[in-house]
């Protein structure tokens, strides 16, 4: 009796060897434990009526366990090669998966959405106007002497009925300002025109998104703030600013906002000229002029504003060299920035 | 602008490190673009004494020099051949051994001259870059001792610093307004550098100068009458008359002055103005009295048709908008942009005019636009000169004239009409700290303002400031506070974010409507273009560009799928063949008053319908125009949901967006076949384009999911010619009622077994009732009360078998 107990549990090391079992190994562990004639566990099995009737039960018992034991790990194991042998067989799993067509959308839309979403976060919401302007919202309102060396820069299209093409969004501003009261915040995205012939660095028409915080009490400190807080969301938490004085008609203090050079981290290198800045947009205090040109007493509120162009930073931030690759419309070049690798 | 270090420095009397005055000019609001280094490649060149002339033994025109060159470790006087008839013992001259390297890169080598070997060179102006003179070579006058370094003797080592001058600051425009603001950033003084006197074979006349004589309009010079008829052209006129000068070449001093900042030498006189242009950036024209009728200097506006032939030798027409300084008959000289090539400085002149003077800005702007013509003069005209500053800048180049090219000058006039003052503007300093967020002290502001010559004086709680006249920008009370913030420094200010209230204009629902229709766009495989909006007319109602870049972009787009076929194009001319591209932008139209302004969404596409895979070979069906439908009723749907799709009127195959209960007319979208310039092998092409409305979209509402078991059914029927599946579908739908939950067409079969022009369309019904499960027989019922209908109505019948 101590025997065919002691038979029993050296079977059961052997359930070890199922699971690594190919299909023939399978096939002769099954003929050798559970063969109908010579199956070691068949024949434990076959000698219990020899055993006394107290010794039958608890052989017995040990034994129709270890039975199910086997049964099932021949089924699994069994189950297993079947479903390997459906996927593997004659396939070469590096074939190329199926692919379909994707699509996505033009990098100077994400750059714009991108800056637009960051400034959702601090609060501003989005105003828009119209690309065919009068010239007194694009230049006049803007407190742009007339004939002025000031407007030069901005060589403008002009239409029929004393209409230009709007050369900034600024005109979104003053349009803002005339219809609503402050407390002020908005961004302006949107398409503007220059005359100036396509070349890698300049396109008679681009993007900018121009912004405009006016309320009681604002100041420079919060002109800082805000354009630093956004530079360090869009070009990464490490990045430093620095403001330089510059010029433009409709703010007064005017900036120059540069930031630390996202590529060389400060360092120089071709990206930044060398000299670990970018010069990334201009910004302002809202000059008293334009306030007073939409009825918005200077003495009460002020504000400041800012512009930038969505191309010129995708330029920087992707390494775009020419400018012209943006129009084209190159599914290869799309393709490129839609966040999914080629087309 | 371009500015020379070395003139900044003798304005300073201090040396000055180029990347220091970069980072100072860049934070004062002058941004340096560029620094050139000048004459840095004679360093290799000494100061050497000629202690002896022989003559060459085997050359008459040669002479052999024994040069003291000074150096270490006693070696003595070389012997070098010289060519120059100029050569003189005692004096000294610059000299390059063998194996320096002379400017042009050019290594100079050992070589024998007639015979005679050369230890090194004695050099001439031209051969160190900095002149003409190849005549003789160059004398120096100085007392450093033989193998000085040339460059210690002679500081003319330079950098050229490229400012960006923004438009309101005039005052960068000359170097005394750059070392002014370099002044109050170093806390250093400016003074004008001593003028060198000629040399002595010059005469040299002091100026027996008294102040000019002021008068409104009229006056007399030395003789010449002067008379100012055009004050508002000109409100302030000076002349003076120099007698005896000797036109002829600039001394070194003056011509390399200039020469650093990119300036050529043309003579003494010209020089000596341009000097003082470029120093206190005042303009001045001198002009040759003895060309001059009357004598008479009259300033008056031009008559419309007055011709001149300016100094580039152009005959330009004058009109009664222009300001011209004229002799007692005719034009000499443009107001502020131009002279006559006749009343021209020429060698042969003795007496000149120079003229000092202040033209009104937006006169000289438009005269130069109208001409065509800018010169450094207009540029700063039109800007703003210091108009209290004309006294000081034509004494001094009375002065400089009088230095390099002699002369006398007995009196100067100053027609000034209407004489002001400089302006004074008040400044609050709790206003300072109002607007820029952080207090800055009283004194402060007092000494910041005061450093760059604002005379500041207090008034009650306030600031009287009186603005110098180089300041033209400077009117109002938030100019200083920029002043102050500048000249501070921006990085004085705290970058601390500090609360804000939520502005009150809502997010704009156009924006939110583009956002949404793009994305949908680019997710059913289409790439976003962004195509160029000026293109030739599309349509009669184009809006037209008066100044194009070119006839070919003169006009505003009205669709966007012109464009976007021309990109098509570009991607053909890549050797692409699949190509889905869409955009959302703005297009114009005429409109009853000006300009309508629209957008729009446009879509293209061809190819293969999806991309090929080893599975299916490499064959892959190209789209066609049910590809288009879908992309069309999509494009409806997101950027149209008032439209409905139909098919479009007239012969060819495509759709119409149209208003739903719009009477048809009102067409807001359009779907077909396009005509493109394409390769052979390339793929059909089509496109759609949707007019965007902008409607703020209902949240969706969700609706039960089905719980009972749908009846399904196929039925073949065959249809009339003229009978659409639309009209079927019309039928099926009215005859079952809610209870037919789909409808979609299966298959479509022309050919035996089905009447000529007859075809057979399968359809694939799904019957349901949320509430109950549906029993067969009801479903059958249902149909052929389905069928009786579609063969009475529209001669219908089921496909028989």
């Amino acid at each position: 009796m101590r025997d065919l107990l002691a038979a029993v549990h050296a079977l059961r090391e052997r359930l070890g060897e199922i699971p690594q079992a190919d299909e023939r190994r399978l096939q002769d562990l099954k003929t050798e434990i559970l063969g109908r004639k010579a199956g070691a566990l068949t024949k434990i099995l076959g000698d219990l009526p020899k055993l006394q009737p107290a010794d039958r039960r608890s052989v017995g018992a040990a034994a129709n366990v270890l039975k199910r034991d086997f049964e099932a790990a021949f089924a699994a194991r069994e189950r297993d090669l079947a479903r390997a042998s459906r996927a593997t067989v004659g396939l070469d799993p590096t074939m190329p998966g199926r692919p379909s067509w994707r699509g996505g959308l033009h990098l100077v839309t994400q750059v714009v959405a991108e800056i637009c979403d960051i400034f959702r976060e601090l609060g501003f919401t989005r105003a828009v106007g119209p690309e065919a302007e009068t010239e007194w919202y694009n230049f006049g309102a803007l407190n742009f002497p007339k004939d002025h060396p000031a407007i030069d820069v901005q060589d403008s299209f002009y239409l029929a009925d004393g209409l230009l093409l709007r050369t900034h969004t600024s005109p979104v501003q003053v349009r803002t300002m005339e219809q609503y009261r402050p407390p002020i915040r908005v961004v302006s995205p949107g398409q503007c025109y220059r005359r100036d012939p396509f070349d890698p660095s300049h396109a008679p028409v681009f993007e900018q998104v121009e912004g405009l915080v006016v309320d009681e009490g604002v100041t420079f400190v919060d002109l800082k703030a805000t354009l630093s807080a956004f530079a360090r969301q869009f070009f990464g938490p490490h990045t430093a600013t620095r403001f330089s004085p510059s010029y433009f008609p409709f703010t007064e203090p005017s900036a120059d906002m540069q930031v630390s050079c996202s590529v060389c981290h400060g360092a120089g290198c071709p990206t930044c000229k060398q000299t670990g800045w970018m010069e990334i947009l201009g910004s302002g205090m809202v000059h008293p002029a334009v306030l007073e040109n939409c009825r918005i007493d200077p003495e009460h509120y002020s504000g400041f504003a800012f512009g930038m162009g969505p191309h010129r930073i995708a330029m920087v931030r992707h390494g775009i060299p020419d400018i012209r690759l943006f129009f084209e419309g190159d599914v290869r070049f799309l393709a490129q920035f839609s966040g999914e690798g080629a087309p | 602008m371009i500015v020379s270090r070395r003139w900044l420095e003798a304005l300073l009397g201090r040396a000055l490190d180029p990347q220091d005055l970069e980072r100072r000019l860049g934070m004062l609001g002058a941004p340096v673009e560029g620094i050139v280094p000048l004459h840095q490649d004679l360093a290799d060149v000494r100061v050497a004494r000629v202690l002896e002339v022989k003559q060459h033994p085997n050359a008459d025109r040669l002479t052999l020099c024994l040069v003291d060159v000074g150096g270490s470790g006693g070696a003595g006087p070389v012997e070098v051949v010289c060519g120059a008839p100029n050569v003189q013992a005692g004096k000294k001259y610059p000299y390059a051994a063998v194996g320096a390297v002379l400017p042009g890169g050019a290594k100079l080598e050992r070589k024998k001259i007639r015979g005679v070997e050369s230890n090194g060179m004695l050099c001439s102006a031209k051969e160190l870059g900095l002149g003409e003179d190849h005549a003789g070579i160059l004398e120096l006058d100085t007392d450093a001792p033989p193998g000085t370094p040339f460059l210690d003797a002679y500081p003319i080592a330079d950098h050229q610093i490229v400012i960006e001058v923004t438009a309101n600051r005039p005052d960068l425009l000359c170097h005394k307004g750059v070392a002014r603001e370099l002044g109050a950033s170093l806390g250093a003084t400016i003074k004008l550098p001593e003028l060198p006197v000629g040399r002595s074979d010059r005469r040299t006349v002091g100026p027996n100068y008294r102040p000019a004589v002021r008068r409104p309009d009229r006056g007399a010079v030395d003789g010449v009458e002067i008379r100012l008829e055009d004050a508002e052209g000109c409100p302030r006129y000076m002349a003076a008359v120099i007698r005896g000068v000797r036109v002829g070449p600039s001394p070194a001093w003056l011509a390399g002055r200039l020469g650093n900042i990119g300036q050529r030498s043309i003579n003494n006189v010209v020089d000596a103005t341009n000097y003082i242009l470029f120093e206190l950036n005042q303009p001045l024209h001198a002009f040759d009295l003895a060309r001059l009728r009357g004598p008479a200097v009259v300033i008056r506006r031009a008559r419309a048709g007055e011709r001149i032939v300016t100094l580039d030798g152009v005959e330009r027409t004058l009109t009664a908008e222009m300001t011209a300084i004229c002799d007692a008959e005719r034009p000499t000289i443009v107001a502020g942009v131009m002279g006559s090539a006749e009343s021209e400085v020429t060698p042969a002149t003795t007496d000149l005019v120079l003229e000092c003077a202040y033209f009104q800005p937006t006169r000289i702007r438009r005269t130069r636009r109208a001409l065509g013509l800018s010169s450094e003069s207009s540029y700063r005209f039109e800007r703003g000169i210091d108009l209290f500053g004309m006294p000081d800048a034509l004494r001094r180049a009375i002065e400089a004239i009088v230095a390099v090219a002699g002369g006398e000058v007995r009196e100067a006039l100053d027609l000034w009409p209407q004489p002001i003052h400089e302006k004074t503007i008040f400044l609050r300093p709790e206003r300072v700290a109002q607007l820029l967020g952080m207090t800055v002290e009283r004194r402060d502001i007092e000494q910041l303002l005061s450093a760059i010559g604002f005379v500041v004086a207090p008034k009650d709680s306030r600031l009287a400031v009186q603005v110098p006249g180089w300041r033209p920008d400077v009117t109002h009370e938030v100019d200083l506070i920029e002043e102050t913030a500048r000249l501070k420094g921006y990085g004085a200010f705290p970058d601390e974010l500090r609360p804000y209230r939520p502005g009150t204009v809502p997010d704009a629902p156009i924006e939110r409507a583009k956002e949404r229709v793009r994305q949908a766009i680019a997710r059913g495989g289409f790439y976003e273009a962004r195509t160029f909006p000026l293109g030739p007319a599309d349509g009669p109602d184009a809006v037209e560009v008066l100044n194009p870049l070119s006839a070919e972009e003169a006009h505003l787009r009205t669709r966007l799928l012109p464009g976007l076929v021309r990109r098509v194009e570009h991607n053909w001319a890549g050797r692409n063949r699949d190509i889905r591209l869409f955009e959302v932008g703005t297009v114009f139209r005429r409109g009853t008053s000006g300009v309508a302004e629209r957008t729009a969404v446009a879509g293209v596409l061809t190819g293969a319908r999806r991309p090929p895979h080893w599975t299916e070979g490499a064959k892959v069906p190209d789209m066609d125009i049910w590809d288009l439908k879908h992309h069309f009723e999509l494009a409806v749907r997101l950027a149209a949901p008032a439209c409905h799709v139909q098919p479009a009127p007239g012969g060819a195959l495509g759709w119409v967006a149209v208003k739903r209960g719009g009477g048809g007319d009102d067409v807001g979208g359009w779907a077909g076949a396009l005509e493109a310039d394409a390769p052979v092998w390339a793929a059909p092409l089509f496109g759609f384009e949707v007019r965007l409305e902008v409607v703020e979209l209902a949240p969706a509402l969700y609706r039960a999911l089905p719980v009972t078991p749908p009846v399904e059914r196929d039925v073949a029927l065959v249809l009339p010619p003229d009978v659409t599946a639309e009209a079927v579908a019309g039928v099926l739908h009215r005859t079952s009622g809610t209870l037919l939950e789909a409808l979609d067409v299966f298959d479509e079969y022309r050919g035996p077994g089905i009447p000529a022009d007859h075809r057979s369309v399968a359809w694939h019904l799904s019957f349901r009732d949320p509430g109950r499960t549906l029993r067969e027989g009801e479903v059958d019922k249902i149909l052929a009360a389905a069928m009786r209908a579609l063969e009475d109505e529209l001669g219908v019948r089921r496909r028989a078998g």
